[in-house]
């Protein structure tokens, strides 16, 4: 089971590492040659050295038998060329991007890039929304962010607490998905009421996640 | 081209600016774009178009330089990756109808040709001529 990897530095090493413990057979594609010097040293895989966006290189790597491809080179337009290379050229069916540029997530996925990632775009939900709210124990982007699932503690004292689902008045685009009480998992219907030390899911778009917040925990956002 | 376009020309470097100097010359309304402003000495004193500073890659600069009203947009920056992105940006996204991409690298340039992105590959063009010239033999009047 092969895994191209694009790009150098730490996070490459230990993605590799982390793909060699689970048995795929990673290799690495990178520029720099001490780098790559380096990771052969430091790992059981194959380390090519040049530019990830030949073809010819793609090809030596075992590309056409690949499972996945991961491009995580600082440069967008590298991770872009690599990934529809990958996926046009030699029929991989996973491509994987890191994009630097937020706005170039949307458009990767237009292009035909199976999955891009920003971490600057992750970062920034997580501050903005996480910041501040130890109530919020768990937050988790689906579908590139457009869905948000979280789960709150809920404590004495917030405006929920007491209330049904019916009298809540959640914003549109926003339901709890779940009420965990003790060890038990409940999906609340209307006339259920919420308690000091429920966990809730609450399930919505980005829009509503902050009037959702506010109506749950009465914080402002 | 007989009427006015308006194109826009990513990379003021050799081609770029060729290509800028050129356009504008004939009449059509030109930005070109560079990330280092003084890519833009160049230009020639005649070039009437406008500059923008800043990395094509990026949409806002795509944006900047007004490229969903261009009738056409010219990739000719240094590096392949950057003209392959932009060309497919500015059709995908920006609706440009005729993109052109100068792709270096011969392999890289067959695979985007077969993928639907007009590329230009001055390498082989250049590799071509001088088979040309060298099976047609010296030429008789040196």
């Amino acid at each position: 089971m092969k895994v191209v990897i694009v790009g150098g530095g730490k996070a490459v090493y230990f993605l590799a590492k982390v793909f060699l413990s689970k048995g795929y057979q990673p290799v690495i594609i990178d520029q720099d040659g001490e780098e790559c010097l380096r990771l052969s040293h430091q790992l059981k895989a194959m380390v090519l050295h040049g530019d990830g966006s030949r073809p010819a290189l793609l090809e030596e790597a075992g590309a056409r038998e690949a499972l996945a491809v991961l491009a995580v080179t600082p440069r967008d337009q590298d991770n872009l060329v690599v990934c529809q290379l990958a996926a046009r050229m030699f029929g991989v069916p996973r491509t994987l991007a890191l994009v630097n540029d937020p706005e170039n997530q949307e458009v990767f996925h237009r292009l035909g890039v199976s999955v891009a990632f920003s971490t600057t775009h992750i970062m920034a939900t997580l501050i903005e929304q996480q910041a501040g709210l130890e109530e919020v124990v768990n937050l988790l982007p689906v579908a590139q962010g457009k869905v948000i699932v979280s789960e709150l503690l809920l404590r004495q004292g917030l405006p929920s607490v007491g209330r049904s689902m019916q009298e809540l008045d959640l914003p549109a685009g926003s339901l709890i998905g779940a009420v965990i009480r003790e060890e038990a998992v409940t999906v609340p219907r209307g006339p259920d009421r919420l308690r000091d030390g429920d966990r809730v899911l609450l399930i919505s778009t980005p829009e509503s996640y902050g009037p959702a917040l506010r109506c749950l925990m009465g914080k402002e956002i | 081209m007989s009427k006015t376009l308006f194109i826009v020309v990513v990379g003021c470097g050799r081609l770029g600016s060729l290509l800028a100097n050129g356009l504008s010359g004939q009449g059509h309304s030109v930005v070109v774009i560079d990330q280092r402003e003084e890519a833009f000495a160049e230009l020639s004193t005649e070039f009437s178009g406008f500059k923008v500073v800043g990395d094509a890659v990026e949409s806002e600069t795509l944006r900047k330089a007004r490229t969903a009203d261009a009738d056409c947009l010219i990739a000719a920056a240094e590096e392949d990756n950057v003209n392959l992105m932009v060309a497919q940006v500015a059709k995908e996204v920006f609706g440009v109808k005729r993109v052109i991409a100068r792709v270096a690298e011969p392999a890289r340039e067959l695979a985007y040709r077969q993928f639907d992105i007009e590329t230009v590959s001055p390498t082989s063009l250049a590799g071509e001529r001088v088979l040309t010239a060298l099976t047609r033999g010296p030429r008789e009047d040196r």
